[in-house]
């Protein structure tokens, strides 16, 4: 029961969603507007359960001698936020908050992934080696995107129709049929939940 | 280890170090590389240049700091666009660690045109689950979002009493990382019909044609080669176009580098024949 | 450029730096910055949730007149039993009524722009040798992913075209890479040039 009434619940408001769609009408347009933000009200309850799983995992490194220190490092940068952004107006420009996640978290985020700019390189040059027709395509059509940043006078203007063709014609076709394939693949997925024939994500006893 | 094996085999921190010193050189020695414009970026240019003073887009700033270097310039450069022709701007963020990012260049924008939050913009603030948001936005704003980012309802925002959702703005511009693009064209234009552009980084940029064709969506900025175009087309320069002459010489090193690894490869392949 | 901006950056600089010194090899400098923007971007993300969606969506709701929403905050409330193993159960609940109103919504517009809109936007006139490329390579695309004919003869050939077609559009999306990569690179060495010039600017007065 405590299973089997959550399947028929997913069934019935997957459904009414469904049918909703097809009937375009003041009411229908209030019950999907409705719907909607209860959703979003009800997600906001279950953020609040990754805050506190991090914390609980972090405070328990706090034990472990080789852990200690990292852990109090993240610890410090949580409590500093909150004790820092108590009123609302701390999110705001000009606020200690804003100023620390300006200095502290915009830098280290925006370094973190500056970094695959090296290993980006790195793959290029380790992996791009014309072995296949198949690699040596991909090869190609790779060196044709990167060699538009280069100013090479006239044959820049070629390369930009090429670059323009590849990107609206085989590359659009390639991405159109991965779509379609992963399109399939989540109505699917979709349909085996409404009709509880996919039930993982209620857990298990 | 042969001359040729060893092409193929330059430690990664010799190829670190060498991308390295190229993203420095253009900082020592400042150069310009010209930049040609392309028809899906035109397009979004044209779109706000058609915008009469009075008319609605709806700006969404739905990126975080870790994609900021390519998004952050496309967002200057249509902000100030769309001031200085006096459109109405309404922005909300998706994106969880967007929103101050997202308010502080509203507000730096804004003020350089003198413009007002709550009368010539609104700054909706921040809500979690892109694709739910958006279909929510699509029938009511003030449903969806209460209180703007400063805590004023919304219903009292003057710049808000011409508009009901989404569908009453003359177009949807997102500058996004990650899938709240999927969900904007799914749940955006697939559901509600409006017209929607896309700004997105460069790793995604290839993802996005398909859409285009299909007319889903109008126009699209990919990376920051896309917005320095922008750049170009507005007239309003910011880091896009600053950005370029690095692009040009690691991309050229990373070329080189390919180019070597291929004769080593060759080279020794040849060899082992004979 | 006043004293306390100046310090700012400086330390904006400094994680930076530590981010960059992965390069080399792991080390404790890099391991305390990702540590601290962990604890950052959490304390930030707490104050967020709780100034801007708990206050907007519960709080203001609640004190609006809007009782309805009590249904949607006891299911986010019961989310919270998550972590209960003998009340786990409730949460069921919850997730059932977020999953069922997201995939109910989910599968017309999955099908509509997924599907019918891709499929309408290759069916196209033969105007051009464009228009033709299209409809050939997004066929042969989506047929190299049909397995239930084996890829001999005729089919082969169809399929090779297919496999082109996607290795053009990997290429075109790893030529796109770079340049995406590569940017974030070239922000944070900017941001370096330009705090070095404020320092310069500083210290000349």
């Amino acid at each position: 029961m405590r299973k089997q009434i959550p399947i028929y619940f997913v069934f019935g408001s997957g459904i009414i969603m469904i049918v909703q769609y097809f009937i375009p009408s003041e009411e229908s347009d209030w019950l999907f507007t409705y719907a909607n933000d209860w959703v979003i009200v009800v997600g906001i309850f279950a953020l609040a359960l990754g805050i506190w799983s991090l914390l609980r995992s972090e405070f328990r490194k706090l034990k472990d001698p080789k852990e200690r220190f990292y852990a109090a490092v993240l610890l410090f940068g949580f409590f500093i936020m909150i004790f820092t952004g108590l009123k609302a107006e701390n999110l705001e420009a000009g606020s200690l908050m804003f100023d620390i996640f300006e200095n502290v978290l915009i830098p280290i985020q925006a370094t973190i992934f500056s970094l695959l700019a090296f290993y980006v390189a790195s793959a290029a040059y380790r992996a791009f080696r014309a072995r296949t027709v198949l690699a040596t395509i991909l090869l190609l059509t790779a060196f044709i995107i990167m060699a538009r940043l280069l100013p090479l006078g006239p044959i820049s203007e070629v390369n930009q129709y090429g670059v323009a063709w590849i990107l609206a014609i085989p590359n659009m076709a390639a991405k159109r049929a991965i779509t379609m394939g992963v399109g399939l693949g989540a109505i699917a997925t979709c349909i085996k939940i409404i009709l509880g024939i996919e039930r993982t994500y209620l857990g298990h006893d | 280890m042969t001359f040729w094996d060893k092409l193929m085999n330059i430690d990664r921190r010799w190829v670190y170090l060498c991308i390295g010193i190229v993203v420095i050189i253009p900082a020592i020695i400042p150069f310009k590389v010209p930049v040609s414009t392309t028809l899906e970026v035109e397009r979004i240019y044209d779109f706000v240049e058609s915008c009469e003073a009075g008319d609605y887009i709806y700006l969404g700033i739905d990126y975080d700091p870790s994609t900021l270097a390519e998004l952050d310039p496309m967002t200057y450069a249509i902000l100030n666009h769309a001031f200085s022709k006096d459109v109405n701007v309404i922005t909300a963020c998706l994106s969880q660690f967007g929103p101050a990012m997202a308010e502080l260049r509203l507000t730096e924008v804004a003020q350089q045109y003198g413009k007002e939050s709550g009368k010539d913009y609104c700054f909706l603030g921040y809500r979690p689950y892109p694709a739910i948001t958006i279909l929510s936005m699509g029938l009511d704003f003030q449903v969806t979002f209460p209180l703007d980012y400063y805590g004023v309802p919304v219903d009292s925002l003057e710049i808000m009493q011409g508009i009901r959702n989404l569908q009453d703005v003359k177009g949807v511009i997102s500058l996004t990382a990650g899938n709240v693009a999927d969900f904007w064209i799914t749940y955006g234009n697939g559901r509600f019909g409006f017209p929607l552009a896309l700004g997105v980084t460069g790793v995604m940029g290839a993802d996005y044609y398909q859409y285009l064709q299909s007319g889903q969506i109008f126009g699209l900025i990919p990376g920051i080669k896309g917005a320095a175009e922008y750049e170009v087309l507005s007239g309003f320069e910011t880091t896009g176009l600053r950005s370029i002459p690095y692009q040009t010489l690691s991309h050229g090193v990373i070329l080189l580098f390919i180019i070597i690894s291929n004769i080593g490869y060759f080279a020794s392949k040849r060899k082992k024949r004979t | 450029m006043e004293f306390e901006t100046i310090i700012w950056h400086g330390l904006a600089a400094f994680l930076t730096l530590c981010i960059f010194t992965f390069l080399y090899k792991d080390n404790p400098f890099y391991k305390f910055a990702e540590r601290l923007v962990a604890g950052v971007a959490a304390g930030y993300w707490t104050m967020l949730v709780f100034h801007k969606l708990f206050v907007d969506k519960v709080y203001h709701t609640m004190a609006t007149g809007q009782y309805a929403y009590i249904i949607p905050i006891l299911l986010g409330i019961g989310m919270w039993t998550r972590f209960s193993k003998k009340h786990s159960w409730i949460s069921r609940y919850s997730i059932a009524f977020y999953i069922g109103i997201s995939t109910g919504v989910s599968i017309p517009v999955y099908m509509y722009t997924y599907i019918f809109r891709q499929i309408s936007a290759t069916i196209i006139p033969f105007t051009s040798i464009s228009n033709v490329l299209v409809v050939i390579f997004v066929l042969c695309a989506l047929f190299y992913f049909f397995f239930s004919k084996a890829h001999t003869g005729a089919f082969n050939i169809v399929s090779k075209i297919g496999i082109y077609t996607l290795m053009i559009g990997f290429g075109a999306g790893f030529g796109l890479t770079v340049m995406g990569r590569v940017a974030l690179l070239v922000q944070r060495i900017l941001f370096l040039k330009d705090y070095v010039r404020e320092v310069a600017a500083f210290i000349g007065g």
